[in-house]
C-alpha cells in the first residue's frame, strides 16, 4: 500500500467535494478497495470515507413500498434491517462473504464495483431497482454496463438504492468453491407486470437478464417452464473453476431452483 | 475410568493458554534493537534469462540501506539438497546449484533476484519497484512429461535434461513383476493425478537474522520446524559458520505441515545481511509470497496396475510415476517420491512383486518437497484407489477384496524393502465398520435418492511408515543427515523437572503430551514438567519434527534420559535410606525400599543430588541432568481403515461429505484428546486435497491459483463431524513407549475414501463409465465426468 490521504465527510455534500480533489477515491467498506491498494495495483491520493454520512446508512420503507438502502449500508445491517420487508434481498446480503466482509462491506461499494461474480448486481437488475446517486437516479437496466463497468460517472456516489418488492422471489447462489462469490448466481423475482431472471457469476459480460427465461416464466411461473430451456447462449466465463459450458449448465439449473423456492 | 494424567490421560493442551489469548511468541513478534527490513524483488516470469540488474535508481530511494542481488551471493554457497537418490542405472541424481539470489537465469514465478534492506518494510517495497530489470523472456516448461522431451527447454542450462533422475525399486524384481503382469487372471490399471498442494500453515515464514560484532556470533530467529537442521544447513552449506557461532532458534511456530522442514533462501539471506549491515534484518513472508515460495506438495503423475490371480489374490503391482520437483531441489524433495513413497506400495496387502518406477522432472515452478504425509499420501491414494476399482472390475465386495489380501502375520518383510513390525488390520476394519453401520447404507442411499441425490460409500485403508528414521538405513538410501532425536532432562533442586527436546513442536501439543511421559515415568504431576524446544542455544542437537517422529523417536529419546535419571536418583535414595540400590523402588514420587516402610520422597532425592551434604561424592556426581539420543531401529507403521459417505447432486456435480469415519491403530496412545484432534487436522486436509485444494499454472508458468480467491481451502462447513476410533492397539514392538505416531494419517487414509465414495455415489446412479476423476473433485469437474 501506498501512502493516502483519509478525508472523513460528515454529509453526502462533503463527501463530493472532497471527491473534486485530484485521485480522490470513495471508500465503501474497503472490502475490494483494500485488498487492491495492499497489492499496489490502486494508488488513489485520497481516501474518502462514506461510512460517517448518516443519510447513506439504513435500511427503511417509502411511500411507495421500495425498500431503500442507503449507500454506505453494511451487507449485514441489510440482512438484520431489511428481513422483515424483502426477505430474500436479506437473505441475499446474509450469504455474501464471511462476517468480517458483511459488517464491512457496502451495498455502495459492490454496485459501483459491479463484479461479475457479485451477488448485489443480481438482486438490483432482478428486482429492477433504482440506484439514486448524488446528481440522479439510474435504472438498474441503464446501470450495468459490462464486468467491472457501471453508468456511473467520475466522482459520482450511490447514495440510495431502492428496490420494489416482489410478488414471488428467490436467489439461488451456487458458490465458486475457493472465493465463494457466485460461480453462478440467479435472481428470479416475479412483479405484477412481468417475472425478471437475473444472472450473475456466468457471463465476461457481467450481470445480465436471461430473456428466454423471463419470456418463458410470463407465460407457465414454473420450474418445468425452465426445464423445457436450453441453457442460455453468450459470453460464459471458463476459468479454474469451470467451464462456459458448464456455467450455462448450471444458470439452467439455478433458475430452476430459483424459480421452485420462490 | 480414563486416566486423569500421565500417560493415556486426556489431559488439556497446556500451550493453548497462550495461543488462544494471544500470548503466543511467534517470529513476527521477535523485534530487536535497530532491526532492519528485507524487501525481495521476485521473478515474474516463469523462465528467463537475468541480463541486467540495474538498482541504480533504487538505491537513492528513502530509507534504502543496501541493495543485495545475485554478485552479492557469489562466493557464498547455494541453498543444499539433504537427500541424495541413486537412479536405476547406479548413477546419482541430477542436482542443479540453488542460489540464495538468482544467478544467470530466473526459473519460476517467486525466484528472488535482488532484496532491497531498509529501514522500513514499505520503504523497501517501493526501492524494490525502482529497480529496472532486463529479463529475456524465455519458454518455459510446467507439463512434467512435455519437460522431458528432448526438444523440452531446459530448466537448467548446465544439466543434461530435466530428468532428474529415473528411479527404479525393486529393479532386481522388475523381469519377475512383469512376467507375473503376463500370467495374471486379471490386470486392473488406474492412470491418475495426485493434486498439487500450496501447504498453508497459518503464520507465514519469517525470519530475522542478527549479528553481534563483539562476539562475532550469528543468531537467525525462523519459522522452522527443525532448527538444528538449518543450523547445520545454513552454516556449513551456505554461509560458512560453524555451528558455535551460529544460534538459530525457532519459537512459536504456527503450522507447518513439511513447508517448515525444508531451508530457504530467506533465511539465509537475512542471516547474511545481518553480518554484512551489522544491523538485524527482518522477512516476513506475505500471503502472496506464501503461494509463490514455500515449497508445495504432491504434484505426481501416476500409471499403477495391479495383477491379480484367478482367486483374486493380489499377485504384483507396477507403477509409474512422473513427480514434479519444480525449479530447483528443495531440501528432502528428492526423497519423497522415492524412499517415502515406494516403500510403502505394498500398503496392507500380501502382494509378492512390486516394481515402482518414478521419474523425478524439473520443471519452471515452485519447488516441491514433502508436505503432511510426504509420499505416503501419494503411494495410498493410488494403491486404494486401484483396489477398489479391482473389486468393483471383478464384482467382489471391495471390502471382502482388502480382506482377502491382508497382511496377517507379523513382522512382515514388504518386497520393497521395509519389515513391518506389527499390525492387526481386520481389527482397524471390524472398529470401522461397527462405526459406519453399513448394513444401514442402502436406507440412507434410498433416502438421498427420494431428495434426488446419489449417495455413495467409500472404504479404504491405509499405512504409513512414521518415526523416521533408523540413522544407519537411510544413510544407504541417500540421506546427508541422521535422523535419531535427542533430550535432555534436567531436575532442577526442588525437584522441577525441564526436559529439552530435539524435536519441535508447531501445534502438535508436544508441551504437554511430553510433559504427560516424563511425569508419569517419575510419578510428580504433569505441572512438575517443563518443556523446552526451538532454540538450538538450550537443546541438545536434534532432527526435529515432521514424518510423525516426535512421539515415536523424540519421546524414545526422553524415555531413555528419563531412565538415566531414575537410575541415578535411585543410587541416591539408595545413599539416604541406607539400603542397597537393587531394592530401591520408585512410585508416585516416592523411593521406598522393597519390604520396609522407609521412604524418601522425589524432592529430597533432587535436593540432596544439588545441596550434596549427605551425597555419594566418591561414587556419584552431584546434580541430576542426563542426555539421550535414541536412533530408531525401524520405521513405526501405523495402519486404519477409514469411511466416506457423500451425497453427490447430479445436477451440479456438488459433493457433499455426509459422515466420515476413522479407525486407526497408533499403537499406544499417550493424550487421545490430542490424537483425535491430529487426526481431525489431518482428515481437513486430505478432504481439502480430495475436493478443493489444487496448485494451477497455466502454459507459461504463471500461477492462477495465487489467492485465497482460487485457492480453495477446506472451511469448517466442508467437512463433517467425525468420527475417530484409536482403540485398536498393537503396539510398537522396537520402542520404549510402543507408540507408532499419528500426525499424518488423517491426511494420507482420507483422500482415497472420498474418492471411492464419489464413484460409487456414479456407479449407484449409472454412471457406470466413470472410473476415476482426478482430485480436487470440484463441482465442475463431477459434472464433467459424469457427461464425459
Ligand atoms: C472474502 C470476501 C468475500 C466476498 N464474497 C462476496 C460474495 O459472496 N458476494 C458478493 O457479492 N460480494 C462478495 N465480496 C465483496 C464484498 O461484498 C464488497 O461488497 C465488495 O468488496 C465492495 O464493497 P465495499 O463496500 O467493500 O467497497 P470498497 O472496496 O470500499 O469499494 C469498491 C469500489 O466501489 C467504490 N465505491 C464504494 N462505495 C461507493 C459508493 N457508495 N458510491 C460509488 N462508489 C463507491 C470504491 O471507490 C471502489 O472503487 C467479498 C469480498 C471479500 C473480501
Amino acid at each position: 500500500m501506498y501512502s493516502f490521504e483519509f478525508a472523513k465527510p460528515k454529509t453526502i455534500d462533503e463527501a463530493v467535494a472532497a471527491l473534486a480533489g485530484e485521485e480522490a477515491q470513495a471508500l465503501g467498506g474497503g472490502q475490494t478497495l483494500l485488498p487492491t491498494m495492499k497489492q499496489r495495483l490502486a494508488a488513489p491520493a485520497t481516501l474518502v470515507s462514506l461510512n460517517s454520512i448518516p443519510e447513506m446508512i439504513g435500511v427503511c420503507v417509502n411511500d411507495a413500498g421500495h425498500v431503500c438502502i442507503g449507500g454506505a449500508t453494511p451487507h449485514a445491517v441489510v440482512a438484520r434491517e431489511a428481513a422483515a420487508h424483502y426477505p430474500a434481498l436479506a437473505a441475499l446480503a446474509g450469504h455474501i462473504g464471511d462476517p468480517a466482509v458483511r459488517n464491512r462491506g457496502t451495498i455502495g461499494g459492490s454496485l459501483a464495483n459491479n463484479d461479475p461474480s457479485a451477488c448485489y448486481p443480481a438482486a438490483a437488475l432482478g428486482s429492477g431497482a433504482v440506484i439514486k446517486t448524488n446528481t440522479r437516479d439510474i435504472a438498474a437496466d441503464d446501470y450495468f454496463l459490462g464486468m467491472f463497468e457501471t453508468a456511473l460517472n467520475e466522482g459520482e456516489i450511490i447514495t440510495e438504492v431502492r428496490f420494489p418488492v416482489p410478488q414471488k422471489v428467490n436467489y439461488q447462489k451456487f458458490v465458486q468453491p475457493a472465493s465463494r462469490f457466485a460461480l453462478v448466481g440467479v435472481f428470479v423475482a416475479k412483479y405484477a407486470d412481468g417475472v425478471r431472471v437475473a444472472v450473475t457469476g456466468a457471463s465476461s459480460d457481467g450481470v445480465f437478464r436471461w430473456a428466454e427465461a423471463e419470456a418463458a416464466l410470463n407465460a407457465d411461473f414454473s420450474k418445468a417452464a425452465i426445464d423445457a430451456l436450453s441453457p442460455p447462449e453468450g459470453t460464459m466465463i471458463s476459468d479454474l473453476h469451470g467451464t462456459d459450458a458448464y456455467r450455462a449448465h448450471l444458470v439452467k439449473v439455478m433458475t430452476g431452483r430459483a424459480v421452485a423456492a420462490a | 475410568m480414563p486416566k486423569d494424567h500421565g500417560i493415556g490421560a486426556s489431559s488439556k493442551r497446556r500451550e493453548d493458554v497462550r495461543f488462544l489469548t494471544g500470548q503466543g511468541r511467534y517470529t513476527d513478534d521477535i523485534n530487536l534493537h535497530g532491526q532492519a527490513y528485507v524487501h525481495f524483488l521476485r521473478s515474474d516470469v516463469a523462465h528467463g534469462r537475468l541480463n541486467k540488474v540495474d538498482t541504480s535508481a533504487a538505491e537513492g530511494m528513502p530509507g534504502v540501506i543496501r541493495i543485495f542481488t545475485g554478485k552479492d551471493f557469489e562466493g557464498v554457497g547455494g541453498l543444499p539438497c539433504g537427500w541424495q537418490v541413486t537412479d536405476r542405472h547406479g548413477n546419482p541424481m541430477q542436482e542443479p546449484a540453488h542460489p540464495v539470489l538468482a544467478q544467470g537465469k530466473v526459473r519460476h514465478v517467486g525466484d528472488p533476484i535482488a532484496a532491497v534492506v531498509a529501514e522500513t518494510a514499505a520503504e523497501a517495497r517501493n526501492a524494490a519497484e525502482a529497480i529496472v530489470l532486463d529479463i529475456e523472456e524465455l519458454p518455459a516448461v510446467v507439463d512434467m512429461k512435455k519437460a522431458l522431451r528432448p526438444d523440452a527447454p531446459k530448466v537448467h542450462d548446465d544439466l543434461s535434461s530435466n530428468l532428474c533422475y529415473d528411479w527404479g525399486f525393486v529393479e532386481e524384481n522388475k523381469a519377475a513383476v512383469d512376467e507375473a503382469f503376463s500370467k495374471a487372471a486379471h490386470v486392473t490399471t488406474l492412470e491418475l493425478v495426485n493434486n498439487r498442494l500450496s501447504p498453508n500453515a497459518m503464520e507465514p515464514r519469517v525470519a530475522v537474522g542478527d549479528y553481534n560484532t563483539g562476539t562475532d556470533d550469528s543468531t537467525l530467529y525462523t519459522t522452522s520446524q527443525n532448527p538444528h537442521v538449518i543450523r547445520l544447513l545454513m552454516g556449513a552449506f551456505v554461509l560458512g559458520i560453524p555451528e558455535h557461532k551460529l544460534r538459530v532458534v525457532a519459537p512459536d511456530v504456527g503450522g507447518g505441515f513439511g513447508s517448515k522442514i525444508f531451508h530457504y533462501a530467506e533465511e539465509a539471506f537475512c542471516t547474511f545481511a545481518a553480518k554484512a549491515i551489522r544491523r538485524p534484518v527482518k522477512w516476513t513472508a506475505s500471503r502472496s509470497e506464501a503461494f509463490i515460495t514455500d515449497a508445495h506438495g504432491r504434484d505426481h503423475v501416476t500409471k499403477i496396475e495391479l495383477a491379480l490371480d484367478a482367486e483374486n489374490n493380489f499377485t504384483a503391482i507396477r507403477t509409474e510415476t512422473y513427480a514434479n520437483m519444480g525449479a530447483y531441489l528443495s531440501t528432502f524433495a528428492p526423497s519423497v517420491p522415492t524412499w517415502l513413497h515406494g516403500t510403502l506400495m505394498a500398503g496392507n496387502y500380501r502382494t509378492p512383486l512390486i516394481y515402482v518406477n518414478v521419474k523425478a522432472v524439473f520443471t519452471n515452478t515452485v519447488p516441491v518437497d514433502a508436505y503432511r504425509g510426504a509420499g505416503r499420501p501419494e503411494a495410498t491414494f493410488q494403491l486404494e484407489r486401484l483396489v477398489d476399482k479391482a473389486a468393483r472390475e471383478l464384482g467382489v465386495d471391495p471390502v471382502d477384496l482388502r480382506r482377502q489380501n491382508f497382511i496377517t502375520q507379523f513382522p512382515y518383510a514388504t518386497p520393497v524393502a521395509v519389515e513391518y513390525d506389527t499390525g492387526d488390520y481386520n481389527a482397524t476394519m471390524d472398529k470401522l465398520l461397527e462405526m459406519i453401520d453399513r448394513d444401514g447404507f442402502e436406507a440412507r442411499a434410498a433416502k438421498s435418492k427420494a431428495d434426488g441425490k446419489l449417495r455413495g460409500l467409500g472404504i479404504n485403508c491405509y499405512i504409513e511408515a512414521c518415526g523416521i528414521a533408523p540413522s544407519a538405513l537411510v544413510g544407504q538410501l541417500g540421506a546427508r543427515a541422521g535422523l535419531y532425536e535427542s533430550a535432555t532432562v534436567r531436575v532442577n533442586a526442588t525437584g522441577g523437572i525441564v526436559v529439552m527436546t530435539g524435536s519441535h513442536s508447531h501445534g502438535q501439543g508436544h508441551e504437554t503430551s511430553f510433559a504427560q511421559v516424563v511425569a508419569d515415568m517419575i510419578g510428580v504431576p504433569e505441572a512438575q514438567v517443563e518443556i523446552v524446544h526451538g532454540d538450538t542455544a538450550n537443546t541438545p542437537m536434534g532432527m526435529g519434527t515432521y514424518g510423525s517422529r516426535s512421539i515415536a523417536v523424540g519421546g524414545s529419546a526422553m524415555v531413555r534420559a528419563t531412565e538415566k535419571i531414575i537410575k541415578k536418583a535411585k543410587k541416591i535414595a539408595a545413599h539416604l535410606m541406607e539400603a542397597s540400590e537393587g531394592d530401591i523402588e520408585l512410585k508416585d514420587g516416592q523411593f521406598t525400599v522393597a519390604g520396609t516402610d522407609k521412604s524418601v520422597a522425589w524432592g529430597d532425592v533432587t535436593l540432596a543430588a544439588y545441596v550434596p551434604h549427605n551425597y555419594p561424592l566418591t561414587e556419584l556426581e552431584p546434580g541430576l541432568e542426563e542426555t539421550a539420543f535414541y536412533d530408531p531401529n525401524n520405521f513405526t507403521y501405523p495402519a486404519g481403515a477409514y469411511a466416506c459417505e457423500v451425497e453427490v447432486d447430479p445436477e451440479t456435480g456438488k459433493v457433499t461429505i455426509c459422515s466420515f469415519a476413522a479407525a486407526d491403530d497408533f499403537g499406544n496412545v499417550i493424550n487421545p484428546m490430542i490424537v483425535s484432534g491430529q487426526v481431525h487436522g489431518g482428515l481437513a486436509q486430505g478432504i481439502g486435497q480430495a475436493l478443493l485444494e489444487n496448485v494451477s499454472y497455466d502454459e507459461n508458468g504463471q500461477l492462477l491459483s495465487a489467492s485465497y480467491m482460487d485457492y480453495a481451502m477446506p472451511r469448517a462447513d466442508d467437512v463433517p463431524f467425525y468420527q475417530v476410533d484409536h482403540s485398536c492397539v498393537t503396539p510398537c514392538t522396537h520402542n520404549p513407549l510402543g507408540v507408532k505416531g499419528c500426525g499424518e494419517a488423517g491426511a494420507i487414509g482420507s483422500p482415497p475414501a472420498v474418492v471411492n465414495a464419489v464413484i460409487d455415489a456414479l456407479h449407484r446412479g449409472g454412471m457406470k463409465h466413470v472410473a476415476h476423476i482426478d482430485m480436487p473433485l470440484t463441482p465442475a469437474r463431477v459434472w464433467s465426468a459424469m457427461h464425459g
